[in-house]
């Protein structure tokens, strides 16, 4: 049987016409503008969606996830753990923390960033080797992105995020342009064509 | 229609209460920042004709809202569930007022404590001061719930309380906008104490008619469109409310479910007659037994607390669980990871407070705010944390119980808000009764962990507008303070001294700790200029490091790789800034004895 393409994987995602998209990393890096941009392209697409993320004494620098849930009537703002189509992980560790959330069909994006924790920071603690084998083991498909290089080639290094974006896209239903035009809507006028660029580079890094 | 459309009409709980507020007329809204609540009045603040504020704390605020109503216009208080606590006073007399224009509260519950010290069910407060409450389950019902309180709070003449909780309040969902409504309520002066002064006398006749409203609340829930019963497989009912009615729908979407949009008082004839529809009655719930032991008191049989958890958020996994035990789905099991707890920001001029505090032998009384997380290894300079404003009251009581013993050791912190909000009164206490503890004002000159709301303190109300800002080395002295001392947190080893010099003293000391929250716009704007490390000096010997600053970190060396950077053979490492997060606070470099933290481009 010839092997599947991580996108035609999640084509059955879509014929459910529903789905969980888990969002995980630090707090601070971006994961609010990321699962907008998301939320909203599934919007135009006529989904429900609803999002579910933690304020407050949790964003200083901790460990945080956004939960983004789509289909015809969404309920429960919550995704249940083992029923997470997509996870869009910020930093690694934080990809690996959530993997009772994934199921064998998942598909991780991955920014490929350390950022170390308290422990790790102090040397009471190391970050671990390899850490993306305890998800690929499991047999679950995940594709790296260094989102942290790519948007610095395109000239900002804070629209890493965008650059997710991009990469994530591709495992979706709607089209580019629907992206583009919430993009270029919700980021700063001067900013526009740097995020335009960035959510490129994230789509052909997936789609390659 | 255009991507763009959809925009307005996708909006978080906060903001979704906010529009509600909006749309039902609210002309006074006070309250306190405390997550999940904050952003509803951040974001009513926007919308014109209506007048926002933040209150000192919860009780003020409400107490705003009440003399808003007895004004008549609609009023609206907010909250997060402790806060309840603090206005818990002018709530149970209030409801014994009743109201003029429309009085609601909304109070945000937080299942799991994602942001908070407790997970207390503020239902129970509905059933102890003879309060209705309602209870949405999503954005779009909270704001369509809240434009309902205000026409039962005028029809009944009564407060009435809206739970939100974490996952309404930080949810987003499709939220429609409707119609504006006026309250048919008279603005002005109106003398009316029987109703409104709470003396023995009138507050007996007005317990009388707090008893006959709850009747009508109870005959009105029996036929309420917000209580309702969705048909389905009869085998199982599920009687739920909240954002636990979602969970129900995800795990059992076939079963025959009453939903109670009012918790309390509850539509007893309902509950009856949908009890007898089905063969096996489930309640499903967050947190306490509120709706279960109301229900068992009218001798209905059900499950509830014997299956669902009491503590802790739900999720549909969870209801499903607890009910089918065999549906329960094989997952991948967590790998064992370093924690990533949350961090003071670099730059934080807390941690310079709490660096110094680490590094001596007292006790820290602490507060509720950002600095709690001064409890966190490697600073590990926080003993004890209840509740906003505890922290002087709990050092004078230790300092009172210890007696001489006490002397130099106790030492309590409070952020600028908290101060305010609660902590004042304890340090009119110390005063007055004479206790030598050290209290540290920490003032960053914002209501920082909530996300940036102005304070009394900050000279700018909620729109950001000019405002009085207390002075708070006037307002210690004023209540008897002999010692007020203020210094600056980034400069450890003046603060040091100070410190040092304060815990001598056999009187209340106050230091203030003053320096902007490093997340301020002008701190953003005003960017200081990074360090960085120059590492042919480093020694390994993690002076630095024992900051705990998330711009530092600690990279460990075998000999090898030591000897092959210069450094001697027993080198085990050396301490890294990563300029981007470096904020150019300098706490760093004066830890650093070897010269090897310098700013970028030199000293300015």
């Amino acid at each position: 049987m010839k092997a599947q393409t991580p996108q035609q994987k999640v084509q059955k995602t879509q014929q459910k016409k529903q789905g969980n998209i888990l969002f995980s990393g630090v707090g601070g890096q971006g994961i609010l503008l990321a699962s907008e941009i998301i939320a909203y392209a599934l919007l135009a697409e006529g989904y429900d969606v609803k999002k579910s993320e933690v304020h407050g004494m949790a964003q200083r620098g901790g460990s945080v996830t956004a939960q983004l849930r789509y289909g015809d009537k969404v309920y429960s703002p919550l995704i249940e753990p083992g029923r997470a189509d997509i996870q869009v992980a910020f930093e690694m560790m934080e990809a690996v923390r959530y993997l009772p959330y994934l199921h064998q069909d998942s598909i991780v994006i991955v920014n490929t960033q350390k950022i170390l924790p308290p422990s790790v920071a102090t040397g009471q603690a190391t970050y671990p080797e390899n850490v993306l084998d305890h998800i690929t083991k499991s047999g679950i498909k995940v594709v790296q992105v260094d989102a942290f290089d790519l948007a610095r080639e395109v000239g900002e290094v804070r629209t890493a995020n965008v650059v997710l974006v991009g990469a994530v896209s591709t495992f979706l239903p709607m089209a580019a342009s629907v992206y583009e035009e919430i993009i270029a809507a919700r980021v700063p006028a001067k900013f526009k064509d740097v995020n335009l660029k960035a959510f490129a580079a994230g789509r052909k890094v997936s789609q390659g | 229609m255009t991507v763009i459309d959809n925009y307005s009409s996708w909006l978080s709980g906060n903001e979704a209460i906010a529009l509600g507020a909006y749309e039902a007329g609210v002309k006074v809204a006070s309250g306190y920042p405390g997550t999940p609540s904050t952003e509803i009045l951040e974001n009513l603040s926007r919308y014109e004709g209506v007048y926002t504020e933040w209150a000192p704390n919860e009780k003020v605020g409400l107490e705003v809202a009440i003399g808003a109503s007895f004004a008549g216009v609609r009023a609206l208080a907010t909250m997060k569930h402790v806060g309840l606590n603090v206005a818990a006073d002018p709530l149970f007399t209030a409801a014994y007022t009743g109201v003029r224009g429309g009085l609601v509260i909304v109070v945000a519950d937080d299942p799991e404590m994602h942001s908070s010290q407790n997970e207390q069910d503020s239902r129970n407060y509905a059933f102890a001061a003879k309060l209705p409450m309602l209870e949405p389950s999503a954005p779009a019902e909270a704001k369509e719930m809240l434009k309902q309180a205000f026409v039962i709070s005028e029809q009944f003449d009564t407060p009435v309380l809206m739970r939100s909780m974490t996952r309404i309040a930080h949810v987003k969902g499709v939220v429609n906008t409707s119609e504006m409504m006026a309250s048919p309520v008279t603005v002005g002066i109106e003398k009316i104490p029987a109703k409104f002064v709470m003396l023995p006398g009138n507050a007996r006749a007005r317990r009388v008619a707090v008893g006959e409203r709850m009747r009508g609340l109870q005959a009105m829930a029996e036929t309420a469109a917000f209580n309702r019963v969705e048909d389905g497989d009869s085998n199982r009912g599920f009687i739920t409310a909240g954002v636990a009615y979602l969970h129900v729908k995800e795990a059992f979407p076939q079963a025959k479910v009453l939903k109670l949009g009012m918790c309390w008082p509850l539509p007893e004839q309902m509950i009856r007659d949908f009890a007898a529809s089905v063969d096996e009655l489930f309640v499903v719930e967050e947190l306490d037994p509120f709706l279960e032991l109301h229900i068992k008191a009218m001798g209905i049989a059900c499950h509830g607390k014997d299956l669902i958890p009491d503590q802790g958020e739900l999720n549909a996994a969870i209801v499903r669980r607890c009910i089918d035990p065999g549906s329960a789905p094989q997952l991948f099991p967590p790998v064992p990871l370093p924690m990533r707890p949350p961090n003071m920001c670099a730059g934080c001029p807390h941690r310079g407070i709490f660096y110094n505090l680490s590094r001596m032998k007292v006790f820290v009384s602490g507060d509720i705010g950002c600095y709690t997380l001064g409890f966190l290894p490697p600073l590990s300079a926080m003993d004890s944390c209840v509740c906003m404003g505890a922290s002087v009251g709990i050092a004078h009581g230790m300092a009172k119980a210890l007696g001489a013993e006490a002397k130099g050791k106790i030492v309590s912190v409070i952020g600028d808000s908290t101060f305010i909000h609660t902590g004042l009164s304890g340090l009119i206490n110390t005063v007055y009764n004479g206790s030598s503890s050290l209290l540290i004002i920490l003032d960053n000159r914002i209501t920082a962990m909530t996300g940036q709301q102005n304070n009394p303190a900050s000279g700018c109300n909620i729109k950001g507008e000019a405002a009085n800002a207390i002075n708070l080395e006037a307002l210690c002295k004023a209540v008897g303070v002999k010692h007020v001392k203020v210094v600056n947190p980034h400069d450890i080893k003046a603060c040091r001294k100070a410190l040092d010099k304060a815990l001598e003293r056999d009187e209340v000391s106050v230091i203030i700790s003053r320096a902007p929250c490093v997340l301020l716009p002008e701190m953003k704007k005003a960017k200081l200029v990074p360090f960085h490390t120059e590492l042919a000096n480093c020694t390994g010997c993690m002076a630095c490091v024992r900051l705990g600053c998330p711009a530092i970190s600690w990279n460990p060396l075998i000999s090898e790789e030591a000897v092959a950077r210069g450094y001697k053979e027993k080198q085990k490492g050396y301490a890294l800034i990563n300029e981007v997060q470096c904020n150019g606070c300098g706490q760093c470099q004066a830890l650093c004895k070897f010269d090897a933290i310098v700013r970028q481009g030199g000293e300015q």
